[in-house]
């Protein structure tokens, strides 16, 4: 399955013309403790680079873009009601929505998961 | 991801702990014009470890003032609205700068020291503070700036028990008093205070040997340093009020409910500056009032949200708020018009256009715990 990252350190992962959408473990370093976060309804339809979600920790809050457009297909409710999910398991369980791909040729202009841990060492 | 963290390219100073600091871990932020250590392990943890056991604090950015001269007792009455000439020795009393329209030019601590007075005041407002001092006060009046002085604060329910193995004598300070030890050969200036709701002390110490006795202090198993992420999200729920958020030139004391800062023979007399503003706020009601507000859900309703009425009316603002880590619901400070502002009202948040439905509730949130004298 691949991964993709985008600059703004959403992940997806994609499966046929399925995609889960979460923040990277640098992300999560970076927020510190999340305390809130808000996952989108299914059936919403979210554009690439749209607002999707909100993550908050202590300190500061966030916004969750949308790497690539869709219709969400599920958000997840663990995150919501134990929003520590995403710094215990931030590329795993801790994963925001689903959405069903518009276009899968918008994934052409994100970065792999190599690209991503190198150009993360770079910040 | 957006990310509200900025990357300042700016020239920031360093304290004496800065390299103390990073050898721990811990992440640095600019501060106050200093790089600061916001976290170390992360503020959640921090947080509960200080409200468990005992946290270092290092808050050496605070300016800490020495003040002297011939009637250096009155002539700070001419701009701080506290009683200093029946202040007891090595008493610290919180006091309010102030300028002539009331509005807070900062808020201090002031400690008398024979004929002087210590005072410390905030790190973002040190240089103006002392400029206004120097304007104000009369030429036989000195204020000196301890710049070489440094500032840590150990707080929590066993900082006592830590300090004590380090400097005996510490545990017989009671709640707001202070006085001079040694250590070491250097010399300490040590009151039992803080900005925690806990109990714990403050102690000024040469810069050059801060870092020395930061070691000491952390060697023992119940201390560890903490950021100044949970030294905020420790005093929001101590209901302590932060200068630049919750206080500024455009808040009167008693709309910031510190009205005990305003001393009884004061409020007879006069003579401070804004006093006839704040002689009649306190005998009528200001417009506004700093109160706390529960707020329903749990997403945090920080610094900049709206207050708004049951008509949707904006009749205040948010000037603190956060997820409190010790109580895991979101809490926050702010202003209410004057009539809104009693216990138990219901209002709305507004924050980037979602409303959250709160209520005005006393402050503190978390029980302050301050060591009581033949208590415990």
């Amino acid at each position: 399955m691949p991964v993709y990252f985008t600059k703004e350190h959403e992940w997806v992962r994609v499966e046929g013309d399925t995609a889960t959408v979460g923040i990277s473990d640098h992300a999560q370093e970076q927020l510190g403790d999340i305390v809130f976060a808000e996952v989108p309804e299914a059936g919403r339809r979210v554009s690439k680079g749209q607002e999707a979600a909100v993550v908050e920790s202590v300190k500061a809050a966030s916004d969750v873009y949308a790497p690539v457009s869709g219709e969400v297909t599920e958000g997840n409710r663990a995150v919501a009601a134990d929003p520590s999910l995403v710094n215990s398991d931030p590329e795993g369980e801790g994963w925001f929505f689903k959405l069903k791909l518009d276009n899968p040729s918008e994934l052409d202009g994100l970065m792999d998961e190599g690209a991503y841990r190198e150009w993360i060492k770079t910040l | 991801m957006s990310s509200e963290v900025s990357d300042s390219a700016q020239e920031l100073d360093k304290l004496p702990l800065d390299a103390w600091h990073r050898a721990r871990g811990a992440r640095m932020v600019p501060f106050a014009g200093y790089a600061m250590p916001v976290q170390y392990e992360g503020i959640m943890a921090e947080h509960l470890w200080t409200r468990e056991n005992a946290g270092l604090f290092d808050v050496s950015h605070m300016g800490q003032l020495f003040i002297h001269g011939r009637n250096v007792d009155s002539a700070l009455e001419a701009l701080m609205p506290g009683d200093f000439q029946a202040a007891a020795d090595m008493k610290p009393k919180y006091s309010l700068l102030l300028d002539d329209d009331g509005g807070i030019i900062d808020d201090l601590m002031a400690t008398r020291r024979g004929d002087d007075f210590y005072v410390v005041v905030n790190g973002a407002t040190k240089h103006g503070d002392i400029e206004v001092m120097r304007n104000r006060l009369p030429a036989e009046v000195v204020v000196d700036y301890m710049k070489e002085q440094a500032l840590l604060a150990l707080q929590g329910p066993r900082a006592v028990d830590v300090l004590e193995t380090i400097i005996p004598g510490v545990a017989e300070l009671g709640f707001m008093q202070a006085r001079s030890f040694n250590w070491q050969g250097h010399s300490l200036w040590i009151s039992r205070s803080g900005y925690t709701g806990e109990d714990g002390f403050e102690i000024s110490v040469p810069g050059l040997a801060v870092a020395a006795l930061a070691d000491a202090i952390c060697e023992h198993e119940l201390a560890k340093p903490i950021g100044l992420g949970a030294r905020d999200s420790l005093r929001l729920e101590a209901g302590l009020p932060l200068y630049g958020h919750d206080l500024d030139l455009d808040t009167t004391p008693v709309m910031a409910d510190l009205n005990f800062a305003i001393n009884k023979r004061r409020r007879a007399e006069g003579g401070f500056p804004g006093a006839l503003r704040i002689l009649a706020e306190l005998q009528n009601e200001p417009p506004q009032k700093r109160v706390g507000f529960e707020i329903d859900g749990r997403q945090p309703v920080r610094e900049g949200a709206l207050v708004l009425d049951a008509e949707g009316n904006e009749v205040g603002k948010i000037t603190s708020g956060g997820f409190s880590p010790s109580l895991q619901r979101p809490i926050a400070m702010g202003y209410v018009a004057s009539h809104l502002a009693s216990d138990g009202t219901t209002l709305k948040l507004e924050q980037r256009g979602k409303l959250f439905d709160a209520r005005v509730v006393p402050m503190p949130f978390v029980p302050h715990r301050y060591y009581r004298k033949g208590a415990a």
